[in-house]
């Protein structure tokens, strides 16, 4: 176990490097300038040139990206080009909503595609199969924006139970979360639809059944521990993906998490944003998946830790 | 009852009142909350920094400048000033400063203030984009350079005079003391914060802020010490960012908003619009705004001014004015109609493709010829450029698309030989304050065709650059009309030449919730986008 953990993290300290190496050399390929962003349009050539020199812009790339993982080392983010605040302190700020927003989708995922999945599974071949199925896709296919402004239009404005977006409550919590399970439900039902099929085709479930055990057992204990296993996983995944916020269900319903200070940045070429963000996201990816796979062995424990 | 005819009364003469002298202080009871809601967040409220229209209009409501404009129009009047005198050779400015005014953390404001606050504006280190603004004032240059940490040509006679010597005497210079770059901040804040500052802001305007949660908010309370009487009229201004502008919508129809701070919603607008309700809502104004099409003046074929005309002549631009939904009206000249120099009587180049044809086989592209188009890529700009490209395929150019994020265009612009057209939209160059040279120099001035540089056109004439020149060291307020009309004949000049297609002029649009008041002027305030925060008042406050 601690071997495995050991081997982990240094292999998920070697993805982040390369994940900021990879990162940095993209912003700069970008066709746009970011002191010209700074400097604004009524800045004359010597302004522009002083702010580029002032933030290092002006020293070979190389040079500047050993500079950036020096200060990184030392928990130095920089600062934002355009806010002109630490990195930092502005993804802080945004990590507790992209965090509840997180534990929220997860939330209505696993409530919706669980069931759903395991429904279809077990009436396999049948006309509910065919529809939960027609209904995950299109869950997984509705535009994040169209299904959210329909949400908010529906139960924020015509039956108001619902805030018009903004964050602060559990009530705030409850659209947002439900637009991105609706699609993420889509996914998992699907998932554990076609490995709860799988499973329920082996021998074990066949001694189950016969050893005259309920079909409710035999599905919910039995089949069910044996198909989780890629839901952890994907779950885990999910983790890392959130992290990066969720741009779209952010802007429609204002909700303050990472993705909006992510697309604001790219907007603006501001730089130590879109790295800081990135590797904010690269970290939760990591631990994410590990995560997940620490959890494993407890869910089905065939599985090894090397 | 009798308190309700009362505020009838009351309103009634108020507006009256208000019809007669646009903002004149009327018997409005402070009080009350306004809420905005913005999509964006707020960058800084750093008045040496801040440069977009979302917080430029939020400095100017925490901080003060030796001059500002009177509410609702492009008049300049002296604010921190009291006074001022300009020598004969329109070289030295001498400020009185009023004696009543305090910042935020109680300190009195003196002269020294303000000498520190435009020498920090200047000083290479705030990385301020306003530098430029002030290199009319003596010892510009060796600072720039960063020879000296001080302008030379300011000198603080005593606390409350301050004496401003300019190496050329600039016609522009009121209003450069108008803009945010030039606003008093407290030497002791800006130490104390250093770089955080602009998330700090203390001045000595007619709010201070009250609290910033990144993302989420931040709350403007009215200053009690405020030295204007009776401003500002609420008591509290809560700036909700992150809103996506149809759910803003939807929350100023629920009473839960009252400013759209990003406007309406395009795809909403003429629902919005036409609904009766709504009438009252929804304020329209001018602004000092074109969006055009630039052409790259050395870059084949637009190196002949007989295509660039052609171009002038292919574009129907009322129906460009349509697609917008007329939010904008068709432009012929690069100034705007509310800007002094604008040139009434000039009917510009007419709508002929016929004509244009013409003009393109003269220059010898009978057959046309292909060529691209850069854009902004967030609407309505793509939708805008391919009318353009139609329009222009009209006469046989072929137009090839690139919509690209704004960074990209603007870069693609500084280069000179990249983009042979841009259409300006989104990115558009909107004045920073109300004279015509601001519409010169960085967008049609041999100054700003440079590499990176805003003239997108790479126009440069040098007779028109001495005559702008010979302009703008016109200072004396007695010669102001003459000044106009120098500056009039000047664009009026650019137009043969022709490296803009001039498209149209944007209005504004500001809907409001009826519960807040003040003169129509105040919501499509010139110099305020999108309201002007110190004169709104609440109607419920009364």
């Amino acid at each position: 176990m601690l071997t495995f953990l050991a081997k982990r993290l240094g292999q998920s300290i070697l993805i982040l490097f390369g994940v900021t190496l990879i990162t940095f050399c993209l912003s700069f390929l970008m066709p746009a300038d970011p002191v010209r962003m700074i400097a604004g349009r009524s800045a004359t050539q010597a302004t522009v040139e002083s702010i580029r020199k002032q933030l290092g812009l002006d020293q070979p790339l190389p040079v500047q990206y050993v500079k950036y993982l020096g200060r990184l080392v030392q928990g130095d983010l920089g600062r934002s080009y355009k806010q002109k605040t630490q990195v930092r302190e502005l993804i802080m700020s945004r990590l507790p909503a992209t965090l509840l927003l997180m534990v929220g989708t997860i939330f209505f995922e696993l409530l919706i595609g669980l069931p759903a999945g395991i429904y279809a599974a077990t009436k396999r071949g049948s006309p509910t199969d065919t529809w939960i199925m027609a209904l995950s896709f299109a869950g997984v296919s509705i535009p994040q924006f169209v299904l959210g402004l329909l949400l908010l239009y529906v139960f924020a404005n015509m039956i108001p139970i619902f805030p018009l977006g903004g964050y602060g409550s559990l009530k705030h919590l409850v659209l947002p979360a439900l637009t991105l399970g609706i699609s993420g439900g889509g996914w998992y039902s699907r998932m554990i639809r076609s490995s709860m099929v799988d499973v329920l085709r082996q021998d074990f479930i066949r001694t189950a059944r016969a050893k005259g055990l309920t079909e409710r057992a035999v599905v919910l204990v039995h089949a069910l521990r044996n198909a989780i296993l890629p839901v952890v996983a994907m779950v885990g995944l999910d983790i890392g993906i959130f992290m990066a916020g969720a741009v779209v269900v952010e802007s429609v319903y204002g909700w303050p998490g990472i993705g909006q200070l992510a697309w604001q940045a790219i907007q603006m070429v501001d730089i130590p944003i879109i790295m800081g963000v990135t590797l904010v996201a690269a970290i939760g990816i990591v631990l994410g998946n590990l995560l997940a796979d620490l959890i494993m062995p407890f869910v089905d424990p065939r599985v090894y830790l090397r | 009852m009798k308190k309700a005819l009362l505020f009838a009364v009351v309103l009634c003469l108020a507006v009256s009142l208000g019809a007669l002298t646009p903002v004149e202080a009327q018997k409005i009871k402070q009080g009350g909350t306004m809420v905005v809601t913005y999509k964006d967040d707020i960058s800084t409220l750093d008045p040496a920094i801040g440069y977009d229209w979302q917080n430029w209009s939020m400095i100017k409501s925490l901080f003060n400048g030796l001059m500002d404009y009177k509410a609702g129009t492009y008049k300049l009047e002296p604010d921190l000033a009291e006074s001022f005198t300009i020598s004969p050779d329109g070289k030295i400015y001498t400020f009185k400063i009023r004696k009543d005014v305090k910042f935020h953390n109680g300190r009195k404001l003196t002269a020294e203030d303000i000498k520190y606050s435009i020498d920090r504006a200047v000083n290479p280190k705030t990385q301020s984009p306003g530098q430029g603004f002030f290199g009319s004032i003596k010892g510009f240059d060796d600072m720039v350079a960063g020879k000296t940490t001080e302008l030379s040509g300011m000198t603080v006679v005593d606390p409350y005079t301050l004496r401003i010597e300019l190496s050329r005497p600039d016609a522009t210079f009121l209003h450069v003391m108008a803009i945010n770059f030039a606003f008093a901040v407290p030497k002791e804040e800006v130490e104390k914060w250093g770089a955080d500052f602009g998330k700090h802001p203390v001045g000595t305007g007619a709010f201070k802020m009250q609290e910033w949660k990144l993302g989420q908010r931040v709350v403007y309370v009215r200053n009690h010490d405020y030295y204007k009487p009776g401003l500002p009229r609420l008591d509290k201004i809560i700036f909700e960012v992150g809103v996506e502008p149809t759910v803003a919508l939807l929350r100023l129809q629920r009473g839960q908003v009252d400013i759209l701070g990003d406007g309406i919603p395009p795809a909403r607008f003429l629902q919005v619009k036409n609904d009766p309700k709504n009438a009252d809502l929804i304020i329209e104004g001018g602004q000092l705004h074109t969006g055009y099409v630039s052409m790259n003046v050395r870059m084949k074929p637009f190196d002949n001014v007989k295509v660039r005309q052609a171009v002038n002549m292919a574009i129907n631009k009322k129906r460009i004015c349509k697609i917008i939904n007329n939010r904008a009206i068709p432009a012929n000249q690069p100034l705007p109609p509310a800007m002094p120099g604008y040139d009434k009587n000039y009917k510009g180049y007419p709508y002929n493709p016929q004509k244009a044809k013409a003009l393109l086989a003269e220059a010898g592209y009978a057959n046309g010829f292909t060529t691209e188009l850069y854009a902004n890529n967030t609407d309505p700009n793509p939708r805008i450029a391919q009318a353009i490209q139609q329009d222009l395929a009209g006469i046989g150019i072929k137009a090839n698309l690139k919509t690209l994020a704004q960074s990209a265009v603007i870069t693609a612009g500084g280069e000179p030989d990249q983009a042979p057209m841009i259409w300006s939209g989104g990115m558009a160059w909107i004045a920073d304050f109300p004279d015509p040279s601001n519409f010169y120099g960085p967008i049609l001035g041999c100054g700003g065709a440079v590499k990176g540089g805003w003239n997108w056109s790479w126009y440069c004439n040098k007779d028109l650059e001495a005559k702008a020149t010979k302009a703008d060291a016109m200072s004396d307020p007695a010669k102001a009309s003459q000044r106009t009309e120098l500056w009039r004949s000047i664009f009026i000049d650019i137009m043969k030449d022709a490296p803009w297609a001039p498209i149209f002029n944007e209005q504004r649009f500001t809907m409001r919730a009826l519960r807040l008041g003040g003169p129509d002027a105040i919501f499509v305030d010139p110099v305020h986008i999108p309201v002007n925060y110190e004169y709104v008042y609440a109607k419920d406050a009364q």
